[in-house]
């Protein structure tokens, strides 16, 4: 046995240089995230609240800035509201479809298909809305304005091209889909098996079983997931800058294309290119209303998913 | 009461069986089969079309089948049954639009690829004879810049949580602000990218670097999440190992610790790039659209897939047929793009990944 010879002290300092170099560049970068976030925040606040003193032609010839972006924001939150009407119910089902219903080798694969139509690009969903979706929705909304005019939502009159908030909504909820089943299939599978088969074992039916173990267990991971694609709704802006024209109007009228309210994402996109000077300021302000509204709801989401993995 | 030698009058064994009423197996067959039947015969003599038909199977059907069931079984089993049937519903009306989007993408694009198709530009090209080479390569430019980019600042940053920060102070703000970033609006980087380089280059400023800026913005949070993710499943076993044969610390990171993640981390970067390849709508804002192939991303304008895509709907001029089939053209060419990656990203996944044992 010989005796460890103490370490040489070249090779002792050269890793504590090397170690301090690392720590430094991996702290650094870090650091770099933090400016770049910072950067963000102080170019939008530097160039957007000029705007705040808009009016006349430079806010679009509204009153004033926020004439301008409440008509937008109201029209993102009716999309995305009626984007989370429609794919929150058939989200939970394709989840449980994955996670109880499904023989174990199909479910897999569905997994899989599922995450591969995540990672379709937004754009082509708008294509899709556009040209095929919202010419064959147009029957539908016939239907309901010859119907159902009488309310407010579907009064019409329903154009040809069926370019409207509904179609925008349905196209958000096609892309938010496989979004929300990812988070709420994750959820499903973690109910412990132990609850499920005690549930089972008492007779329970396997509705049952669903409704008094596994939602229970999954609600806070259920509504942070809605959350979530609620968040990626409200950004999104290819697939209704493609849909919807830029209009500023406050309407419930889901079925018309006249007098259909647009979003901010959307509203940005088409009309950025021809814009200048003070109307670049006032575009940039309402991207950064867009970001505060996207913000909190996202910070929602991730509270209450952390707070039901504490609980 | 107490003789226990009394037989009940009633046997027990014709009273009370041991299961309960069932349907016969086939039950929810031979529902679905009736079901299809009657919305068949009722849109025939009706004259409906086929979605008036399948619609008044399924309400044959989700009607039937439990009330059957009730008769039979009882209130729960009925229940239970209207539960399946009603989420293998949603599961059905959730697939429609999902298939009729990847249905719609194939037959529309592959009508228009061609070998022309993928090595022209649309320069000077009014109507037919165009292609989309000059997007296929601003997409392939500006992605490739926005990942050089991210993935050392990501990577980085994942290293710098797990093995550093810890629960420092200022890694739970860093954790926090990475967080903040997965939220931001993908047009709101596009305008921060814009008002950056307006900065430097004056007002109206477009080029394909702002670009990968604005990109690099959307795909740092989600390479730091995927890395961070796979630095954790390291054991901290291999970790001691390194360390108690006089490995410093940095030599043990980059030796022992990433080596064992690569995996994982080469994965979660390709799911990153597919993810930012297909991102429009800041590069409409800060990258622009043009009809030429630009391989500089330090000046002019530089077009990418979904740009192109944008603009040959919203504003085709006088050949709107021929931009539409441009567009579908690109898009297949770009759901191959990501589709491509992704399934790349699962098999690197796939093959090398769990050899933690976790």
């Amino acid at each position: 046995m010989s005796v460890t010879e103490p370490v040489v002290d070249r090779e002792e300092s050269t890793g504590r240089v090397g170690d301090v170099v690392f720590a430094g560049v991996s702290r650094g970068s870090a650091i770099v995230i933090m400016l770049a976030l910072a950067g963000v925040a102080v170019f939008l606040l530097q160039q957007g609240l000029p705007a705040l003193g808009n009016h006349g032609e430079a806010v679009y010839g509204k009153s004033s800035i926020w004439t301008f972006v409440w008509p937008l924001l109201f029209g993102t939150l009716l999309a995305s509201v009626i984007a989370m009407i429609v794919a929150a119910p058939l989200a939970i089902g394709v989840a449980l479809i994955i996670s109880h219903y499904a023989p174990r080798p199909i479910a897999k694969v569905l997994g899989w298909l599922i995450d591969l139509l995540a990672a379709i690009p937004s754009v082509v969903y708008g294509l899709w809305g556009i040209q095929f979706l919202a010419l064959n929705m147009v029957p539908v909304y016939k239907w309901l304005e010859d119907h159902a005019g009488w309310i407010p939502f579907f009064e019409g009159p329903v154009p040809n091209s069926g370019r409207t908030m509904f179609t925008a909504g349905l196209v958000l909820a096609v892309m938010a889909l496989p979004i929300i089943t990812a988070i709420c299939r994750e959820v499903f599978a973690q109910t412990p098996l132990m609850h499920q088969e005690a549930a089972l074992a008492l007779g329970a039916t396997r509705w049952e079983m669903i409704r008094l173990a596994v939602f229970p267990y999954a609600r806070s991971g259920m509504v942070s997931a809605v959350l979530l694609g609620l968040g990626r709704a409200l950004g999104e802006t290819m697939a209704v800058a493609l849909v919807l024209a830029p209009t500023l109007i406050v309407s419930f009228n889901l079925v018309t294309a006249e007098r259909s309210s647009s979003t901010i994402a959307a509203n940005i996109a088409l009309n950025f290119g021809n814009a200048s000077g003070s109307k670049i300021e006032t575009l940039i302000f309402s991207g950064l209303v867009l970001f505060v509204i996207t913000f909190a709801v996202n910070f929602l989401g991730r509270a209450i998913a952390a707070r039901g993995q504490k609980g | 009461m107490t003789d226990l030698q009394t037989v009940p009058p009633v046997s027990p064994r014709h009273s009370m069986p041991l299961t309960g009423a069932t349907l016969p197996r086939i039950a929810p067959l031979l529902a679905t089969v009736i079901a299809g039947g009657v919305g068949g015969l009722v849109a025939l003599l009706g004259g409906f079309g086929w979605v008036a038909a399948v619609f008044v199977a399924w309400l044959v059907l989700v009607v039937g089948l439990p009330l059957w069931s009730r008769a039979v079984e009882g209130g729960r089993k009925s229940l239970d049954r209207l539960a399946t049937l009603m989420v293998w519903s949603a599961f059905g009306l959730a697939m429609i639009p999902l298939v009729s989007l990847v249905w719609t993408v194939v037959s529309k694009g592959v009508g228009i690829l061609s070998s022309q198709f993928l090595n022209n530009s649309m320069r000077g090209v009014l109507g037919e004879g165009g292609g989309i080479y000059h997007a296929i390569m601003g997409t392939l430019i500006i992605t490739a810049l926005a990942t050089l980019i991210s993935v050392p600042i990501g990577v980085l940053t994942a290293v710098y949580l797990v093995e550093y920060g810890k629960s420092s102070p200022m890694a739970r703000v860093i954790t926090f602000l990475v967080d903040v970033m997965t939220g931001i609006p993908s047009i709101v980087a596009g305008l921060f990218a814009y008002a950056l380089f307006a900065l430097f280059f004056g007002p109206g400023v477009r080029m394909g670097f702002g670009g990968a800026v604005a990109l690099s913005v959307l795909m740092v949070p989600i390479v730091v999440r995927a890395a961070e993710e796979m630095l954790k499943l390291v054991p901290d076993e291999l970790r001691e190992a390194s360390y108690a044969l006089g490995v410093p610390k940095w030599r043990t990171i980059t030796k022992v610790v990433l080596p064992t993640a690569v995996a994982g981390i080469v994965t979660g970067v390709t799911l990153a790039v597919a993810r930012v390849a297909g991102e429009t709508a800041p590069l409409l804002i800060i990258a622009g659209l043009t009809t030429s192939t630009n391989f500089n991303p330090f000046s002019d304008r530089m077009t990418t897939l979904p740009v192109f895509i944008f603009y040959s709907i919203t504003e085709p001029g006088l050949y709107a047929d021929e931009m539409a089939d441009y567009a579908w053209g690109a898009a297949l060419v770009l759901v191959a793009i990501v589709m491509f990656l992704n399934v790349v990203a699962r098999v690197v996944g796939g093959l090398f990944a769990p050899k933690t044992g976790r």
